[in-house]
């Protein structure tokens, strides 16, 4: 008798539990939709009366790189805006462009501009979308702290070093005065923007070397450790990331023809720091700017990322920058 | 008579030696899974155990590490569970009576029963591409609770469907005999005899397969459970974020205290798959008891 009843009330139990939690899921589903609706008709009929309060879902996914930036604008925005939404994913930058083109979310974050075929993409699906540049982020070419014989390297030795094919295997191979000590080589795996900003900047998009020499990660922490574990390393990821490890890694300063050049704030921010000092973006669909929270938070994000910035390891634009992208949305 | 005796006794020495050695293997074959267990929740407590503070329940993610919360992560895989458990309950017992109880031995029962198997051996991350291209393109569920908590149901059924079938199966012939005898249904044997038996096992197998499930991330980053969610979901098809995610983007900040706080995200998740796992153990015997 006794295990019956158990059996039974367990059975009920699992029962009510998924038709409540069914009921109460459903019954939030429809109050979103009708707050959804109600919205959009507010905003046709009274929309000056109604600006303050707003709500909703705006969906942003892309690359990790900019994510901290988006995170931070989000988590800002939502201070004033309580009942907005803005839910952000790392699907990378092209894994975000996928699902931008296809009407997926609001807002890509993308660490480089929208490729040709990916721009082709949106045009036929008939997404019309405006390009905002955010910050910029300075790639940095990192040895370890024990690394006493490197005082800068030039583009043409860091593609010496990284190109596909190379056959550079100690680092007496890159520069006659090095040591000939095997080279350990650390970069970022093929589907990070930051792979693709290297091999565009310095390697001209002829690829990276694939072999024993060379360990990828798609975490930049690995890519860290890496580095400053081994005497004869290298290593190249974000800006952010050597600043919080300054103590471990060195930074090499990197010659593009006019000097050799150390990343800081000042040098990323005026592009002295080139090749290596990249633009980062957020793409926003158009017909998503029309709703008011989003275009709403697209103007907090762009008036408000300079100081943010800074406090998650990137750089701001120069303000008058930032006032021209502004003036995009208006 | 002493020649024999001698070499009798060598021979006994050498397999004590044996089995002596053999222990200390099998000492040290058990403690290699103790050791590694135990050097992980020590090296996870000594990094999170500081950031174990309430606020780690209370807030949101933030971008600073001070601030920064796992309701999110919680209160998603909470979700999620509450709305796989009963589903993968049904299904996957209903397909174990099914096999068990009424499918006719052949061979096509056979070939469920293999299928079943492999599927129980496929990685999760396939899963998560099923997941993806049947409920959040196809049925169009989009990135939601519901269609990551269907992509999770798949990956565990295998597992609850072949533990619910030994149990069942480990009910005693005679019981269902009885059962007949008195004139009972199939379904009246099942429900009422067969069943309340199995009960113990049934259950332990869905709470293991359960605390799997709280685990994976793979199948979840495949169907797009998002990384900065700093509200709760509120339906079936909002958007979400659940433990093992939130604990992959902590680590994958650059700055230290994420990283403890991601052994934070860790601990709690170690502490929620205790608990599930020791409600299993208190469950069976409960069960036992009344058998």
């Amino acid at each position: 008798m006794l295990k019956k009843k158990g059996f039974k009330g367990i059975l009920m139990l699992s029962m009510v539990a998924m038709l409540a939690f069914a009921a109460a899921c459903g019954n939030n589903t429809g109050g979103n939709a009708e707050t959804e609706n109600t919205g959009t008709t507010n905003n046709a009929t009274n929309a000056p009366t109604e600006a303050a309060k707003l709500s909703g879902e705006i969906k942003v996914d892309g690359s990790s790189t900019v994510f901290p930036l988006t995170e931070a604008a989000a988590e800002e925005f939502n201070k004033e805006h309580a009942d907005v939404r803005v839910p952000v994913g790392v699907s990378g930058t092209g894994g975000g462009f996928k699902q931008f083109c296809a009407g997926e979310i609001a807002i890509a974050d993308a660490s480089r501009p929208i490729k040709d075929e990916e721009a082709t993409a949106c045009k036929d699906a008939g997404i019309e979308y405006t390009e905002l540049t955010v910050a910029f982020d300075g790639l940095s070419v990192v040895v370890s702290k024990d690394n006493d014989f490197i005082d800068h390297l030039t583009v043409e030795e860091l593609n010496k070093i990284f190109v596909t094919g190379s056959t550079v295997a100690t680092w007496k191979d890159v520069r006659d005065t090095f040591p000939a000590e095997p080279i350990v080589m650390f970069s970022p795996g093929a589907d990070s923007g930051t792979y693709d900003y290297f091999n565009e900047a310095i390697l001209d998009k002829a690829g990276i070397r694939n072999d024993k020499a060379i360990s990828f990660s798609e975490d930049d922490n690995a890519l860290v450790q890496g580095v400053s574990g081994s005497k004869y390393g290298i290593g190249y990821f974000g800006f952010a990331y050597f600043e919080e490890n300054q103590d471990k890694l060195k930074v090499v300063p990197v010659d593009g023809g006019a000097g050799a050049i150390t990343p800081t704030t000042e040098t990323i921010k005026d592009g002295s720091y080139a090749p290596l000092s990249r633009p980062l973006f957020i793409y926003v669909n158009n017909k998503e700017l029309e709703r008011p929270e989003v275009k709403e938070f697209v103007k907090y994000y762009i008036n408000n990322i300079g100081p943010l910035a800074g406090e998650v390891g990137y750089v701001a634009l120069p303000d008058e920058q930032y006032a021209t992208e502004a003036a995009k949305i208006q | 008579m002493n020649i024999f005796q001698d070499a009798n006794r060598t021979q006994i020495a050498g397999r004590r030696r044996t089995d002596w050695l053999l222990h200390i293997l099998f000492v040290v074959a058990t403690s290699i899974g103790v050791i590694a267990l135990c050097a992980l929740i020590v090296d996870i407590l000594i990094d999170g155990i500081a950031r174990l503070q309430p606020d780690l329940f209370t807030n949101f993610p933030s971008r600073r590490a001070e601030g920064s919360g796992m309701k999110s992560a919680l209160v998603g895989t909470i979700y999620m569970l509450l709305i796989m458990a009963p589903i993968s309950f049904i299904f996957g017992v209903g397909a174990a009576i099914y096999l068990e109880e009424y499918a006719k031995k052949g061979k096509i029962t056979r070939l469920i029963q293999l299928n079943i198997s492999t599927l129980a051996g496929v990685p999760s991350i396939v899963y998560g591409i099923l997941g993806l291209a049947l409920f959040v393109r196809l049925l169009a569920l989009d990135r939601s609770l519901i269609a990551g908590a269907l992509t999770m149901t798949l990956l565990v059924l295998p597992i609850i469907i072949v533990s619910a079938q030994e149990a069942i199966r480990a009910v005693p012939k005679s019981r269902r005999d009885a059962s007949f005898a008195l004139g009972a249904t199939k379904w009246q044997t099942v429900y009422r005899s067969v069943l309340p038996s199995a009960l113990p096992g049934v259950l332990t197998g869905v709470i293991l397969a359960m605390s799997r499930a709280i685990g994976e991330t793979a199948p979840l980053v495949m169907i797009g459970a998002l990384t900065y969610v700093a509200f709760l979901p509120e339906g079936l098809k909002d958007s979400f974020t659940v433990i093992p995610i939130q604990v992959y983007n902590w680590l994958s900040k650059p700055k230290v205290e994420f990283q403890e706080l991601a052994a934070s995200g860790i601990i709690v998740l170690l502490a929620l798959l205790l608990l599930m796992n020791f409600s299993a153990i208190l469950l069976r015997n409960k069960y036992q008891k009344n058998v």
